[in-house]
């Protein structure tokens, strides 16, 4: 079968009166695109993933990057994307990966959700001069606490409590695991977090000790791999996450190619270099909710029970139930991934189709785990496709206490949204394990970017907060009645509980 | 040293373990547990190459669960995933152990006297000079050495009808070998994992296992020595490289 080759997505335009011949694009270009021929740089389209590194140092402005239109007739259900994927597996019989996050057209519920402020009745608070309680307290919390009053007169907290994160913003960055992104990129989120007094996860790959310094604020993953996985691993992150599974490929594994497994990362890892690292779909100890709990505790038991314990799980229509079976398993934290999240790699197929956006599933969630009594005992934490301080401030008015920022982060720190993860050729510096590309971030800088980010919307979050006359975290947390729903059908205002707009 | 005796009766896991560990860091290198019965996660994440712990009963899960270099002797059977995670030390079983025998073991060494259940030696993998080892003296359950990616799994089948009462040996090996005495039928191999012979290496390497378990069990190493023995490997060790094409 002879299907010919596909038109290039992209076009490159270099304006010969302004280029210099300098030839910083084809320094810059990781994939290959620039070429120098004569007194001219030419440039090969087809090579081009949109990342706009090229464009971003051309020191003269002479670079055009267009999306190129539809060079095929035109089909509003054979669209280009339709197409061209059954030319690739036509040709190749095998499965399309695919990096970032979700690429259809699903409408955003957080767009059709919009955020209420005071007006005259109830005033709105200024938090310039208001104290605005944004600190919050992640891990389980007691059932009820017992008091016992001393000789004194005073009062002594007779209940154990559990080991907390403390986090001055609700916002935490996810795990992106050295392998999928460089050292680099994990230093420069390390020192954002550590600055701004929350955490980031590591992924399923290891703690590189230059990341030592930042572990109070490190969440340590364990997945099904159990990759970089040993008792000093354990001991050093300051909460562990299991992780069941991911918004953006929801009950499948992952797998770093060999090609990734560089010297560091392999060290990292603790598994041989250019060796595949394959974590398969299941944990091979957990077939139940039973057996989940028992890896809960078993972690608490190898670390006397001095850290929380996550449990991340992908947004799938019977999550509630699911996390309300986490939250009996000893886990403190219960992580939701939407099927907006972001990855290094992802069978195209699963990240675009598998899955129930976030906003639903954090409201069932939380909905599930008050109807049952037990949603003040374990904390909730949503993430997938976090894009801006107002999702942030509706996903815990949905019910969230923090929530993880992924794809975000990596933007803050120069990602264009390419899509290219899996080729491992990053020119941003970010997924990519070549030093030359891993030089390109630098550390100091990039993590100014991140801490900035985080400090803009925590900003943001108090002012909306405020407008809405709300001046603590807590009464943020699921308070519904300062949300109401625009352009949503019946059944969707039922899912989310909350009012249509001028309810 | 003299030992220390810890009476486990009716006690529950977590003080049972901070009482090892507290021993432990007094510098006591001999514990006795007695009337062991089903309390799980026994030594978990303890460290220490010259502490040997000695169960004398049934322990629950995850037993030495992420340990780093202690001896764990059980005096009884013992529920499943024992090793899991385990970096280094060793765990003798003189009875039979649950599922997920040594899963996602990565250094260290556990022998079984008698059977394990499903997914035996599930995950294992290496890294530098740490090498996880299983050796089961009886039979062993499907899915054994699946997703393997180093290591070394050993099964005896000593008096049993079939070393492997299960199919899906070895399914996505991608790394490290399994030694199965006597013959296997191909049908019982998951993908990714074929029959080979042993090599001269093979044989060094094997031997110096069974001798291991013959001296720990009491068992005639002679017997062990000559008979059959077959090897199941990665049939690629990129058993994924082909499964997929870019966006």
């Amino acid at each position: 079968m002879t299907t010919g080759a596909t038109p290039p997505k992209y076009k490159i335009k270099i304006d010969d009166d302004e280029c210099m011949l300098c030839e910083r694009c084809i320094d810059n270009c990781s994939y290959g695109v620039f070429r120098r021929e004569g007194q001219k740089i030419v440039a090969d389209s087809r090579k081009c993933t949109a990342c706009h590194r090229c464009i971003a140092m051309c020191p003269r402005d002479a670079i055009t990057l267009i999306e190129k239109p539809n060079d095929y007739r035109s089909h509003p259900l054979w669209t280009r994307d339709a197409r061209e994927a059954i030319y690739k597996q036509a040709n190749s019989g095998q499965i399309i990966l695919s990096g970032m996050g979700n690429a259809r057209d699903y409408p955003i519920i957080f767009d059709r959700i919009v955020l209420d402020a005071c007006q005259v009745t109830n005033p709105s608070i200024d938090p310039l001069r208001e104290p605005m309680e944004l600190r919050t307290y992640i891990g389980k919390k007691p059932r009820q606490i017992t008091l016992e009053k001393t000789k004194s007169g005073d009062c002594d907290l007779k209940t154990k409590l559990s080991p907390n994160l403390k986090l001055e913003t609700p916002v935490m960055i996810g795990h992106m695991s050295y392998g999928a992104i460089s050292l680099n990129a994990q230093l420069s989120m390390a020192k954002a977090v550590s600055e701004m007094g929350t955490f980031m996860g590591t992924g399923e790959g290891g703690l590189h000790k230059k990341l030592y310094p930042y572990q109070d604020h490190m969440i340590v993953q364990v997945a099904s791999g159990r990759f970089g996985v040993d008792i000093n691993y354990l001991e050093r992150g300051a909460a562990i996450e299991i992780k069941i599974g991911q918004g953006a490929k929801p009950g499948i594994g992952g797998h770093l190619p060999g090609e990734k497994v560089e010297e560091e990362v392999s060290k990292t890892r603790m598994v041989p270099l250019h060796s595949d690292a394959i974590s398969p779909a299941p944990h091979h100890d957990i077939y139940s909710i039973e057996d989940l709990a028992q890896l809960v505790r078993s972690l608490k038991e190898a670390t006397e029970w001095k850290k929380p314990v996550f449990v991340k799980i992908a947004a799938v229509h019977n999550v509630a139930a699911i996390a309300a079976g986490i939250a009996r398993s000893s886990a403190d934290v219960v992580v939701v991934d939407g099927f907006r999240g972001g990855t290094g790699a992802a069978p195209r197929v699963f990240r675009d189709h598998v899955g129930i956006p976030i906003e639903a599933a954090i409201a069932a969630v939380d909905d599930k785990l008050r109807q049952q009594g037990i949603r003040n005992e374990v904390s909730l934490v949503a993430s997938g496709g976090i894009r801006d301080s107002a999702d942030l401030t509706k996903a815990i008015a949905l019910g969230a206490d923090a929530v993880y920022i992924g794809t975000a982060a990596l933007i803050a720190m120069g990602c264009r949204v390419c899509g290219s993860c899996y080729r491992g050729l990053c020119p941003w510096g970010i997924a990519t394990q070549k030093p030359e590309l891993v030089s390109r971030i630098n550390p100091d800088e990039a993590s100014k970017n991140v801490a900035n980010l985080i400090k803009g919307w925590t900003l943001e979050l108090a002012e909306l907060m405020g407008a809405a006359g709300i001046n603590s975290l807590e009464s943020l947390r699921g308070n519904r009645d300062r949300l109401r729903g625009y352009m949503l059908d019946e059944e969707m205002l039922k899912v989310l509980d909350i009012k249509p707009i001028g309810a | 040293m003299e030992p220390v005796t810890i009476d486990a009766k009716n006690l529950h896991y977590t003080p049972l373990n901070i009482r090892i560990r507290e021993l432990i860091a007094e510098g006591k290198k001999k514990i006795i547990l007695n009337n062991i019965c089903g309390q799980r996660f026994i030594g978990n994440g303890i460290r220490g190459d010259d502490v040997e712990i000695t169960v004398n009963g049934v322990p629950g899960g995850d037993l030495g669960m992420f340990m780093c270099g202690p001896t764990i002797i059980v005096r009884g059977n013992c529920d499943h995933a024992p090793g899991n995670t385990m970096d280094s030390g060793k765990i003798v079983i003189y009875g039979s152990a649950g599922d997920a025998t040594a899963h996602s073991m990565r250094g260290g060494e556990v022998f079984v006297k008698c059977d394990i259940g499903y997914r035996g030696g599930i995950h294992m993998k290496e890294y530098s000079e740490k090498r996880p080892v299983l050796v089961v003296g009886g039979k062993a359950g499907s899915f054994s050495g699946e997703y393997m990616a180093g290591g070394l799994l050993i099964i005896l089948g000593i008096d049993r009808e079939a070393p492997v009462k299960g199919k899906g040996i070895g399914s996505g090996i991608h790394g490290g070998k399994i030694i199965i005495r006597g013959d296997i039928d191909e049908k019982l191999l998951g993908i990714g994992a074929k029959k080979e012979q042993l090599t001269e290496d093979d044989r060094k390497d094997l031997e110096k296992y069974l001798k291991e378990y013959c001296r720990l069990f009491d068992y005639d190493y002679k017997e062990l020595s000559e008979s059959v023995y077959t090897k199941i490997v990665p049939a690629s060790a990129r058993p994924f490289a082909g499964k997929y094409c870019w966006e």
